[in-house]
Protein backbone atom coordinates (compact mmCIF):
# COMPACT_ATOMS: atom_id res chain seq x y z
CA UNK A 1 0.00 0.00 0.00
CA UNK A 2 1.75 3.29 -0.85
CA UNK A 3 1.04 6.37 1.44
CA UNK A 4 -1.56 9.04 0.56
CA UNK A 5 0.36 12.14 -0.85
CA UNK A 6 -0.97 15.13 1.15
CA UNK A 7 -0.13 18.71 -0.60
CA UNK A 8 0.38 21.21 2.02
CA UNK A 9 -1.54 24.24 2.10
CA UNK A 10 -0.43 27.35 3.58
CA UNK A 11 -2.01 30.31 5.60
CA UNK A 12 -3.57 32.27 3.05
CA UNK A 13 -3.44 30.15 0.43
CA UNK A 14 -5.22 27.58 -1.34
CA UNK A 15 -4.55 24.56 -3.54
CA UNK A 16 -6.69 22.07 -5.06
CA UNK A 17 -5.96 17.98 -6.23
CA UNK A 18 -8.07 15.23 -8.12
CA UNK A 19 -8.18 11.40 -8.66
CA UNK A 20 -5.88 10.92 -5.71
CA UNK A 21 -3.55 12.29 -3.00
CA UNK A 22 -4.98 14.69 -0.19
CA UNK A 23 -4.88 18.51 0.87
CA UNK A 24 -3.29 19.17 4.22
CA UNK A 25 -3.12 22.82 6.18
CA UNK A 26 -1.26 22.90 10.11
CA UNK A 27 -2.54 24.85 13.02
CA UNK A 28 -5.79 26.29 12.43
CA UNK A 29 -6.87 28.74 15.16
CA UNK A 30 -8.78 31.48 14.41
CA UNK A 31 -8.23 30.59 10.78
CA UNK A 32 -10.84 28.85 8.53
CA UNK A 33 -9.42 25.37 6.51
CA UNK A 34 -12.76 25.48 4.21
CA UNK A 35 -12.66 21.62 2.47
CA UNK A 36 -14.72 21.49 -1.13
CA UNK A 37 -14.83 18.22 -2.66
CA UNK A 38 -16.64 17.29 -5.79
CA UNK A 39 -17.63 13.62 -5.26
CA UNK A 40 -18.33 12.64 -8.94
CA UNK A 41 -15.27 14.59 -10.29
CA UNK A 42 -13.24 13.54 -7.19
CA UNK A 43 -11.78 16.82 -6.75
CA UNK A 44 -10.64 18.46 -3.71
CA UNK A 45 -10.03 21.74 -2.78
CA UNK A 46 -8.68 23.58 0.54
CA UNK A 47 -8.23 26.64 1.84
CA UNK A 48 -6.55 28.59 4.71
CA UNK A 49 -8.42 31.71 5.17
CA UNK A 50 -7.25 34.19 7.50
CA UNK A 51 -10.07 36.86 7.58
CA UNK A 52 -13.98 37.31 7.14
CA UNK A 53 -13.37 40.18 4.11
CA UNK A 54 -11.48 41.70 1.69
CA UNK A 55 -13.60 45.14 2.75
CA UNK A 56 -10.69 45.41 5.54
CA UNK A 57 -8.08 45.14 2.88
CA UNK A 58 -5.25 47.94 3.24
CA UNK A 59 -2.77 45.74 0.93
CA UNK A 60 -2.05 46.35 -2.72
CA UNK A 61 -2.04 43.04 -4.19
CA UNK A 62 -4.67 40.87 -2.45
CA UNK A 63 -4.10 37.42 -1.98
CA UNK A 64 -7.55 35.67 -2.56
CA UNK A 65 -6.82 33.11 -0.47
CA UNK A 66 -6.54 35.21 2.87
CA UNK A 67 -10.25 36.31 2.77
CA UNK A 68 -13.23 34.41 3.08
CA UNK A 69 -15.41 36.24 0.82
CA UNK A 70 -12.79 36.09 -2.20
CA UNK A 71 -11.52 32.66 -1.33
CA UNK A 72 -14.23 30.38 -1.84
CA UNK A 73 -15.12 32.23 -5.68
CA UNK A 74 -11.65 31.33 -6.59
CA UNK A 75 -10.86 27.95 -4.75
CA UNK A 76 -14.27 26.70 -6.55
CA UNK A 77 -12.88 28.47 -10.21
CA UNK A 78 -10.17 26.67 -9.75
CA UNK A 79 -11.75 23.58 -8.95
CA UNK A 80 -14.32 23.70 -12.25
CA UNK A 81 -10.88 24.16 -14.10
CA UNK A 82 -10.22 20.56 -12.85
CA UNK A 83 -13.16 19.69 -14.45
CA UNK A 84 -15.47 19.60 -11.15
CA UNK A 85 -19.28 20.96 -11.65
CA UNK A 86 -20.52 23.63 -9.05
CA UNK A 87 -23.63 22.09 -8.75
CA UNK A 88 -21.99 18.96 -7.35
CA UNK A 89 -19.39 20.73 -4.66
CA UNK A 90 -19.95 20.22 -1.02
CA UNK A 91 -18.25 22.01 1.74
CA UNK A 92 -17.12 20.74 5.02
CA UNK A 93 -15.23 23.75 7.42
CA UNK A 94 -12.79 23.47 10.24
CA UNK A 95 -11.03 26.00 12.33
CA UNK A 96 -12.82 29.49 13.45
CA UNK A 97 -11.66 29.13 17.07
CA UNK A 98 -11.20 32.01 19.20
CA UNK A 99 -7.52 30.95 21.01
CA UNK A 100 -7.66 33.27 24.04
CA UNK A 101 -10.97 33.27 25.53
CA UNK A 102 -12.22 35.96 27.57
CA UNK A 103 -9.59 39.20 26.94
CA UNK A 104 -10.52 42.69 25.77
CA UNK A 105 -13.61 42.98 23.63
CA UNK A 106 -12.37 43.81 20.28
CA UNK A 107 -13.26 42.47 16.87
CA UNK A 108 -10.29 41.11 16.27
CA UNK A 109 -11.17 38.65 18.78
CA UNK A 110 -14.12 37.50 17.36
CA UNK A 111 -12.22 36.87 14.24
CA UNK A 112 -12.86 33.36 14.19
CA UNK A 113 -16.20 33.56 14.31
CA UNK A 114 -16.42 35.94 11.97
CA UNK A 115 -14.62 33.89 9.80
CA UNK A 116 -17.08 31.15 9.85
CA UNK A 117 -19.75 33.16 9.39
CA UNK A 118 -18.21 35.21 6.24
CA UNK A 119 -17.08 31.59 4.52
CA UNK A 120 -20.64 30.50 4.75
CA UNK A 121 -22.44 33.40 3.25
CA UNK A 122 -19.65 33.26 0.71
CA UNK A 123 -20.98 29.29 0.01
CA UNK A 124 -24.46 30.07 0.17
CA UNK A 125 -23.73 32.25 -2.93
CA UNK A 126 -23.53 29.29 -4.74
CA UNK A 127 -25.41 27.30 -3.33
CA UNK A 128 -22.73 24.79 -2.00
CA UNK A 129 -24.35 22.84 1.26
CA UNK A 130 -22.08 22.37 4.03
CA UNK A 131 -22.34 18.89 5.00
CA UNK A 132 -20.49 19.05 8.40
CA UNK A 133 -18.23 21.17 10.15
CA UNK A 134 -16.07 21.23 13.33
CA UNK A 135 -15.73 25.09 14.20
CA UNK A 136 -15.26 27.56 17.30
CA UNK A 137 -14.05 26.43 20.49
CA UNK A 138 -10.86 27.48 22.22
CA UNK A 139 -8.42 25.48 20.52
CA UNK A 140 -6.42 25.10 17.33
CA UNK A 141 -7.25 22.22 14.95
CA UNK A 142 -4.64 20.40 11.93
CA UNK A 143 -7.11 19.29 9.01
CA UNK A 144 -6.56 16.97 5.90
CA UNK A 145 -8.93 16.14 3.34
CA UNK A 146 -8.63 12.91 1.29
CA UNK A 147 -9.44 13.09 -2.71
CA UNK A 148 -10.21 9.56 -3.13
CA UNK A 149 -13.16 9.45 -0.30
CA UNK A 150 -13.65 13.17 0.15
CA UNK A 151 -13.15 12.35 3.92
CA UNK A 152 -11.93 15.13 6.67
CA UNK A 153 -9.82 14.09 8.92
CA UNK A 154 -9.89 17.20 12.31
CA UNK A 155 -6.67 16.76 14.34
CA UNK A 156 -5.98 18.43 17.43
CA UNK A 157 -4.17 18.79 20.65
CA UNK A 158 -5.54 16.82 23.58
CA UNK A 159 -8.58 15.87 21.76
CA UNK A 160 -9.65 12.85 19.92
CA UNK A 161 -8.94 12.78 16.08
CA UNK A 162 -12.34 13.17 14.14
CA UNK A 163 -13.56 11.84 11.07
CA UNK A 164 -16.05 14.24 9.35
CA UNK B 1 1.82 52.48 5.66
CA UNK B 2 5.23 51.62 6.31
CA UNK B 3 7.03 49.25 4.00
CA UNK B 4 9.26 47.29 6.46
CA UNK B 5 10.16 44.95 4.02
CA UNK B 6 12.40 47.61 2.76
CA UNK B 7 13.92 48.39 6.08
CA UNK B 8 17.64 49.46 6.32
CA UNK B 9 19.80 47.31 8.21
CA UNK B 10 19.88 50.50 10.60
CA UNK B 11 16.44 49.97 11.29
CA UNK B 12 16.35 46.22 11.81
CA UNK B 13 19.52 46.84 14.14
CA UNK B 14 17.67 49.00 16.06
CA UNK B 15 14.61 46.28 16.31
CA UNK B 16 17.29 43.78 17.53
CA UNK B 17 18.34 46.21 20.26
CA UNK B 18 14.73 46.30 20.92
CA UNK B 19 14.77 42.48 21.94
CA UNK B 20 17.77 42.74 23.04
CA UNK B 21 16.61 45.15 25.83
CA UNK B 22 13.63 43.84 26.75
CA UNK B 23 14.53 40.29 27.10
CA UNK B 24 17.71 41.05 28.89
CA UNK B 25 15.57 42.30 31.28
CA UNK B 26 13.05 39.81 31.53
CA UNK B 27 15.43 37.19 31.52
CA UNK B 28 17.19 39.11 34.62
CA UNK B 29 13.61 38.96 35.99
CA UNK B 30 13.38 35.28 35.72
CA UNK B 31 16.67 34.65 37.06
CA UNK B 32 15.52 36.66 40.26
CA UNK B 33 12.87 34.26 40.16
CA UNK B 34 14.71 30.79 40.32
CA UNK B 35 17.60 32.41 41.72
CA UNK B 36 19.91 30.69 39.02
CA UNK B 37 21.75 32.30 35.93
CA UNK B 38 19.56 33.04 32.38
CA UNK B 39 21.40 33.33 29.40
CA UNK B 40 19.67 34.55 25.85
CA UNK B 41 20.88 34.45 22.55
CA UNK B 42 21.74 37.24 20.03
CA UNK B 43 18.00 38.33 19.61
CA UNK B 44 16.57 38.01 15.97
CA UNK B 45 14.68 40.56 13.95
CA UNK B 46 13.71 39.33 10.86
CA UNK B 47 10.68 40.14 8.33
CA UNK B 48 9.13 36.71 7.07
CA UNK B 49 5.83 35.41 5.47
CA UNK B 50 3.35 34.18 8.12
CA UNK B 51 3.31 30.91 7.51
CA UNK B 52 6.87 30.87 8.67
CA UNK B 53 6.59 32.32 12.24
CA UNK B 54 5.74 28.92 14.05
CA UNK B 55 9.26 27.15 12.66
CA UNK B 56 11.68 28.62 15.28
CA UNK B 57 9.26 26.94 18.29
CA UNK B 58 9.08 24.01 16.47
CA UNK B 59 6.46 24.46 13.61
CA UNK B 60 3.15 25.02 13.25
CA UNK B 61 1.57 21.98 14.59
CA UNK B 62 4.50 21.65 17.47
CA UNK B 63 2.46 21.58 20.63
CA UNK B 64 3.49 25.04 23.20
CA UNK B 65 2.31 26.81 25.96
CA UNK B 66 1.82 30.45 25.12
CA UNK B 67 1.15 33.39 26.58
CA UNK B 68 -0.21 36.42 25.03
CA UNK B 69 -0.75 39.92 26.05
CA UNK B 70 -1.72 42.79 24.02
CA UNK B 71 0.20 45.60 24.13
CA UNK B 72 -1.30 49.15 24.49
CA UNK B 73 -0.53 52.53 24.44
CA UNK B 74 1.56 54.22 21.96
CA UNK B 75 2.72 51.45 19.70
CA UNK B 76 0.33 48.72 19.93
CA UNK B 77 1.19 45.33 19.11
CA UNK B 78 0.97 41.99 20.20
CA UNK B 79 3.66 39.65 22.18
CA UNK B 80 3.69 35.97 23.25
CA UNK B 81 6.00 34.12 25.45
CA UNK B 82 6.45 31.08 24.28
CA UNK B 83 7.54 27.74 26.09
CA UNK B 84 7.93 24.35 25.01
CA UNK B 85 5.92 21.80 27.14
CA UNK B 86 8.91 20.20 28.60
CA UNK B 87 10.70 23.45 29.17
CA UNK B 88 7.63 24.49 31.03
CA UNK B 89 7.89 21.60 33.54
CA UNK B 90 11.51 21.88 34.08
CA UNK B 91 10.07 25.79 34.97
CA UNK B 92 7.64 24.80 37.21
CA UNK B 93 9.21 22.10 39.27
CA UNK B 94 12.36 24.64 39.79
CA UNK B 95 9.52 27.81 40.80
CA UNK B 96 7.64 25.47 43.39
CA UNK B 97 9.44 22.05 44.16
CA UNK B 98 12.10 19.94 43.01
CA UNK B 99 10.26 16.64 44.27
CA UNK B 100 6.86 18.07 42.89
CA UNK B 101 5.47 16.32 39.88
CA UNK B 102 3.46 17.28 37.43
CA UNK B 103 1.09 15.86 35.87
CA UNK B 104 -0.19 15.01 32.00
CA UNK B 105 -2.58 17.81 32.15
CA UNK B 106 -1.90 21.15 33.74
CA UNK B 107 -3.72 22.18 36.90
CA UNK B 108 -5.42 25.37 37.25
CA UNK B 109 -2.56 26.79 40.01
CA UNK B 110 0.24 25.16 37.49
CA UNK B 111 -1.62 27.62 34.18
CA UNK B 112 -1.88 30.12 37.05
CA UNK B 113 1.98 29.91 37.42
CA UNK B 114 3.06 29.83 34.58
CA UNK B 115 0.41 32.72 33.40
CA UNK B 116 2.19 34.65 36.31
CA UNK B 117 5.59 34.02 35.37
CA UNK B 118 4.80 35.51 31.84
CA UNK B 119 3.19 38.47 33.11
CA UNK B 120 6.26 39.31 35.17
CA UNK B 121 8.42 38.32 32.41
CA UNK B 122 6.26 40.75 29.95
CA UNK B 123 6.27 43.12 32.32
CA UNK B 124 9.89 44.07 32.78
CA UNK B 125 10.45 43.14 28.85
CA UNK B 126 7.73 46.42 28.19
CA UNK B 127 8.97 48.61 30.99
CA UNK B 128 12.70 48.23 29.67
CA UNK B 129 11.27 49.02 26.13
CA UNK B 130 9.22 52.14 27.53
CA UNK B 131 11.99 53.60 29.20
CA UNK B 132 14.18 53.28 26.56
CA UNK B 133 12.11 54.74 23.66
CA UNK B 134 9.96 57.35 26.45
CA UNK B 135 7.06 55.70 24.88
CA UNK B 136 3.60 54.54 26.56
CA UNK B 137 3.04 50.59 27.17
CA UNK B 138 1.03 48.97 28.62
CA UNK B 139 -0.04 45.05 28.77
CA UNK B 140 -3.67 43.45 29.27
CA UNK B 141 -3.70 40.93 31.33
CA UNK B 142 -2.20 37.74 30.29
CA UNK B 143 -4.18 34.80 28.77
CA UNK B 144 -2.89 31.49 27.99
CA UNK B 145 -3.32 28.84 25.63
CA UNK B 146 -1.94 25.81 25.69
CA UNK B 147 -2.14 24.37 21.94
CA UNK B 148 -0.16 24.03 18.44
CA UNK B 149 2.29 27.03 17.74
CA UNK B 150 0.28 27.91 14.60
CA UNK B 151 -2.87 28.42 15.81
CA UNK B 152 -2.28 30.24 18.73
CA UNK B 153 0.63 32.63 16.49
CA UNK B 154 -1.38 33.25 13.79
CA UNK B 155 -3.40 35.13 16.24
CA UNK B 156 -0.79 37.81 16.93
CA UNK B 157 -0.68 38.28 12.75
CA UNK B 158 -4.17 39.48 11.69
CA UNK B 159 -3.20 43.07 11.89
CA UNK B 160 -0.46 42.17 9.37
CA UNK B 161 -2.77 40.19 7.49
CA UNK B 162 -4.78 43.67 6.18
CA UNK B 163 -1.92 44.68 5.22
CA UNK B 164 0.43 42.32 3.19
CA UNK B 165 1.66 38.48 3.66
CA UNK B 166 4.67 39.37 5.71
CA UNK B 167 5.29 40.43 9.44
CA UNK B 168 8.07 41.54 11.45
CA UNK B 169 8.88 39.29 13.80
CA UNK B 170 11.54 40.30 17.34
CA UNK B 171 12.23 37.21 18.60
CA UNK B 172 14.40 36.34 21.62
CA UNK B 173 15.22 32.83 22.90
CA UNK B 174 16.96 32.27 26.87
CA UNK B 175 18.11 29.71 28.23
CA UNK B 176 18.27 28.42 32.14
CA UNK B 177 21.42 26.70 33.16
CA UNK B 178 22.56 23.16 32.27
CA UNK B 179 18.84 21.53 31.90
CA UNK B 180 17.74 23.74 29.50
CA UNK B 181 14.67 25.90 29.97
CA UNK B 182 13.64 27.05 26.19
CA UNK B 183 11.75 30.40 26.40
CA UNK B 184 10.82 32.63 23.51
CA UNK B 185 9.59 36.29 23.29
CA UNK B 186 7.76 36.89 20.15
CA UNK B 187 7.57 40.93 19.81
CA UNK B 188 4.80 41.81 16.75
CA UNK B 189 4.68 45.24 16.67
CA UNK B 190 1.35 46.76 14.67
CA UNK B 191 2.17 47.70 11.18
CA UNK B 192 1.72 51.47 11.79
CA UNK B 193 3.96 51.12 14.98
CA UNK B 194 6.98 50.79 13.69
CA UNK B 195 7.48 54.44 12.55
CA UNK B 196 6.98 55.86 16.02
CA UNK B 197 9.35 53.45 17.59
CA UNK B 198 12.20 54.86 15.25
CA UNK B 199 10.63 58.17 15.57
CA UNK B 200 11.25 58.27 19.73
CA UNK B 201 14.85 56.88 19.05
CA UNK B 202 15.65 59.75 16.35
CA UNK B 203 16.10 57.43 13.63
CA UNK B 204 15.75 59.06 10.57
CA UNK B 205 12.48 58.54 8.12
CA UNK B 206 12.59 55.58 5.60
Amino acid sequence: MTETILVTVNMADMNVVKSTGGLRTTGLGSCVGVALYDPMAKVAGMAHVMLPNSDIARETTIKPAKYADLAIPELIRRMCEMDAAPKSIQAKLAGGAQMFAGIGNTDILRIGPRNIESCKDALAKFDIPIVAEDTGGHYGRTIELYCVTGKLVVRSVQRETKEL
Amino acid sequence: MTEFNNFAELHMDILKEIGNIGAGHAATALSQLLDKQVDMLVPNARVIPFWEISNSVGGPEKEVIAVYLRVEGDVPGNLFFILAKESSRKLLKQLVDSRYETGEEYSDMEKSALCEIANILAGSYLSSLADFTQLHMTPTVPALSIDMAGAILSYGLLQYGQVGDLALLIDTTFFEGMEAVEGHFFLLPDPHSFEKIFRALGVPDL
